[in-house]
């Protein structure tokens, strides 16, 4: 298979960025989308030229990493899945491809498909944890929780914190990020005793960072690799006003 | 120098309480005084962090990627082991204790075995409190399945994302931390060099990833919790930017490397598509439950399986080891798997592949009840392949996915090197010369939450420590070093890629040091990897500058490393002329075929000295003495 690419290039975060173009030869459609970008640098450094900067860790979707967004959709055409695992055999000989970085005012971009989403960290450090330091815990089984309630902590923690639902959004909201943690922990009995502190603390720092409003379009979930549903945004919403009314004062 | 591994004296079970009481105290007031220098984030570093940031430590953590919660940790799948027996089944400390040790292949040292298994506990109770969500039955308490290498259900699970719950778990905590400025966080940090004053680790030298700086930063202690070494082999189940530099960078200023040979094979990995493969991907082992393992009879068969008929096929561990089957160890199935490629008779386009068949478990229990048992993974399969192994059999083969060797440690998880302090996958500590399943998250875990908050206060109550500054000689000396070193990468300037020498050193590495080695194949490693070290530093390209991101410099860097690594780890395995765990040495096998020991002569650690580049390293020997666990031959018969 032969590729035409579009890949954005820009050197660093203040300079100007542009779409250049790229050929990639011989793609295997049992390739990765990130394996054609590795064998596309390997031809650019052996000719001594400066690499196109993406990022990627664990390739087998789960570290949250990388973060492309492909022919306008964070992390490609496929549902449920982050670009890492994304194959060349959705594509089509001679088709050409367009790789973006995600793009918000709360992701700054470092160099060419890179971008800074520390802010994600700072959200959490807000609130995003329970306060509890080591050596102090009680018997595990001493706190019994129901299978389901169980079950749907996990469905909310599932979140690789990859940023696509930010990229998605037309308005940069990080409200499906921050409503997995904060259901995670609210659905819980150990995130009991902070539950509306958090969700306060989380939402400030989110709007601090630059991240815009939800304004229902649910183009976050669509693209989530990890399938969480807008409903998450449903329930932060509903802890954030109890919480402005006073709950858990 | 003599090895010290300070154990305890008095009985194992005394031990670790006994040590904790006898260890000195640093003063509440005074820990803020107390600057702790924790470079990685995985289970063991984000741990450490934490715990450290919690007890009033000033604490500088650092991590190579854009946020501490992508560390590689994060994709374990099964569980973590803890001697709760909740279940009832007769479990305890002592026998998760044995386990290990018998796992282990009675290569890891017992006293250390035994607080793991002990604090394994504790870590289950520590994460339920922060929130990790745990598998749970339908009355509320914590469920527990059954893994390999013991016969009690002992490991607690969160689905098939263990590992990125629990290191979430940590990074909560971590970020907690940070956010009451007791941690200081630094992403986009790569560890070059371990600064060393007056014998004592005060700092390290770190590569500002994005805007290419040399930055020098001091403290009080230094931890490296940077994981294992499993891409030297190039193609493994780690991460892309997992690598040995930071272990191998302390190593080179004084910390002796230990048991290098002791590398983990995954029999059950989907195979290599071709030479773009960037890394493999691993399937849960209980395939093998309904899945049989076959090849053709005939070298170089190339008819598509389902024309192959039944009496052309071999069901070759069926037929070798008739009581254990398909369900062999690890070490086994892979080896088998191995041969048979060997043999040319490998499947797929590569050959380097076994079948791993469900025809017969689909027509005896049905198609529904496979998919509810594995669907999942038949699923991952097919993203991957696009076959779909309903119809067609699935082709599996083995990997690299964990390194047991690593930095030597004592008692106190410090290193030779006092003050450096080295902690889960990146110290060689506890699993000997084969890790159990589930055991990887307790070991970081133990050591990040419970160990090393109790030992590094011993050490700095202990320890001298005149206040220094990064203006010290010593940081000058090990930034300029890390300069130059990336300068000398900038201008090769030659024609070869980065890629293409990490993987022929892949292939060296995994023909002639991987799953079975000989005298002679080991020696063609030490002969090639010298001869490709130079062809790295004469032709490799490495583009743009040193200035900004790079990400072609970084991985230059790691792979010049790994040059210089992949040498000790086959001397180590050439010197180790005997079997144990992940090392198989075709010279020292049973009649059978099974890994067979020689206790007599190895029954210890081998700690390296580096003595320079190419230069022939120091060994010195920890005896092992088994006071608890008799060493016994393992069978499978």
């Amino acid at each position: 298979m032969r590729l035409n690419l579009k890949i954005w290039r820009q050197t660093g975060p203040t300079a100007t960025g542009r779409l250049e173009d790229y050929t990639a030869d011989n793609v295997s459609p049992d390739m990765s989308f990130l394996e054609m970008l590795d064998v596309v640098n390997e031809g650019l450094v052996i000719k001594g030229k400066d690499a196109i900067a993406f990022d990627s860790d664990c390739r087998e979707g789960i570290c949250g990493m990388c973060s492309l967004v492909v022919n306008g959709v964070p992390h490609g055409p496929d549902r449920g899945t982050t670009v890492c695992q994304l194959h060349m055999r959705r594509f089509k000989d001679g088709e050409t491809v367009t790789i973006e970085p995600w793009r918000a005012k709360g992701f700054p971009i470092v160099k060419d498909l890179v971008v800074d989403r520390s802010a994600f960290d700072r959200i959490i450090a807000a609130g995003g944890y329970v306060s509890v330091n080591a050596g102090g815990a009680q018997d595990g089984n001493s706190i019994l929780i129901p299978k389901d309630v169980s079950e749907a902590a996990m469905d909310s923690a599932a979140c690789i914190g990859c940023g696509a639902c930010v990229a998605a959004c037309k308005n940069a909201s990080a409200h499906l990020f921050m409503s997995a943690k904060i259901s995670h922990l609210a659905l819980l009995p150990q995130g009991q005793q902070e539950r509306y502190a958090r969700v306060t603390a989380m939402i400030d720092q989110a709007d601090s960072e630059g991240f815009g409003s939800c304004s229902n379009e649910g183009e976050c979930e669509a693209v989530c690799p990890k399938e969480i549903p807008i409903s998450n945004i449903a329930r932060m919403t509903r802890e954030y006003v109890k919480a402005q009314f006073g709950a858990g004062k | 120098m003599k090895l010290d591994a300070r154990v305890p004296a008095g009985p194992i079970a005394g031990k670790w309480d006994r040590h904790k009481f006898e260890m000195k105290l640093v003063n509440p007031a005074n820990k803020r005084k107390y600057t702790i220098i924790v470079v990685g984030t995985g289970l063991a570093g984000a741990s450490a962090a934490a715990s450290l940031g919690e007890l009033g430590y000033n604490v500088l953590n650092f991590c190579i990627q854009d946020s501490p919660r992508r560390a590689h940790s994060i994709a374990a799948q099964g569980g973590i082991n803890a001697a709760k027996n909740y279940q009832n089944d007769g479990d305890s400390v002592y026998r998760l204790f044995y386990d290990t040790v018998k796992g282990g292949d009675y290569r890891s040292r017992e006293a250390n075995v035994y607080r793991l298994a002990q604090l394994s506990v504790n870590i289950i109770d520590q994460c339920v409190a922060q929130g990790v969500p745990f598998a749970r039955e339908y009355g509320g308490l914590l469920d527990n399945r059954s893994f390999g290498g013991a016969q009690v259900s002992r490991t607690f699970y969160a689905r098939g994302q263990t590992g990125q719950q629990l290191l979430i778990g940590a990074y909560q905590s971590l970020m907690r931390q940070v956010h009451q400025k007791a941690v200081r966080l630094f992403a986009r940090r790569e560890m070059l060099d371990v600064v060393v004053i007056d014998g004592k680790a005060r700092g390290i030298v770190v590569r500002n990833l994005v805007t290419g700086e040399i930055e020098r930063y001091a403290g009080d202690a230094v931890i490296l919790a940077t994981g294992g070494y499993g891409t030297v082999y190039y193609l493994s189940t780690n991460a892309v930017n997992s690598n040995v530099t930071a272990a191998w960078r302390a190593h080179k200023r004084g910390a002796f490397f230990a048991n290098p040979c002791y590398t983990q094979i995954h029999p059950t990995c989907i195979p290599v598509s071709g030479d773009h493969q960037s890394k493999l991907t691993l399937m849960s082992e209980s395939l093998r439950n309904d899945g049989r393992v076959w090849v053709p009879k005939k070298k170089g068969d190339t008819r598509s399986p389902e024309l192959i008929p039944e009496d052309e096929r071999d069901y070759y561990l069926e037929r070798k080891y008739p009581s254990f089957g398909n369900l062999v160890p690890r070490d086994v199935a892979s080896r088998n798997a191995k041969q048979a490629a060997d043999e040319g008779r490998g499947v797929g386009e590569s050959g380097l592949a076994v079948y791993l068949d469900f025809k017969d478990a689909i027509a005896r229990l049905g198609p529904d009840v496979i998919k509810e048992k594995y669907g999942n993974l038949f699923q991952m399969y097919n993203k991957i392949t696009d076959e779909d192994p309903y119809k067609v059999p699935m082709r599996i083969y083995p990997a690299i996915h964990y390194t047991m060797g690593g930095l030597w440690v004592d008692y106190n998880l410090m290193s030779t090197v006092p003050g450096l302090h080295v902690l889960g996958e990146a110290n060689f500590s506890d699993h000997g010369a084969n890790r159990l399943g589930a055991s990887a998250l307790m070991q970081g875990l133990a050591d990040g939450y419970f160990v090393i908050p109790y030992t590094i206060g011993d050490y700095l109550a202990n320890s001298s420590l005149p206040k220094i500054t990064t203006e010290h000689e010593a940081f000058k000396d090990a930034a300029h070093n890390a300069q130059s070193q990336i300068n000398k990468l900038l201008s090769v300037k030659g024609n070869r890629g980065i890629r293409e020498i990490h993987r022929e050193l892949g292939r060296i590495m995994w023909d002639d040091v991987g799953m079975a080695r000989t005298d002679a194949s080991l020696k063609r490693a030490l002969a090639a990897i010298p001869k490709l070290r130079e062809e790295f530093w004469h032709n490799v390209s490495v583009p743009g500058s040193a200035d900004n991101l790079n990400q072609s410099l970084e991985y230059a860097g790691r792979v010049a490393d790994y040059l210089e690594f992949a040498e000790l780890l086959a001397l180590d395995a050439l010197e180790r002329r005997e079997s144990a765990g992940g090392h198989f040495r075709e010279e020292s096998q049973t009649p059978e075929g099974e890994a067979m020991r020689d206790d007599e002569h190895f029954s210890y650690v081998a700690a390296w000295e580096f003595k320079g580049v190419g230069v022939r390293p120091e060994l010195h020997k920890e005896p092992l003495e088994f006071e608890e666990v008799h060493p016994t031959q393992r069978s499978y018969k």
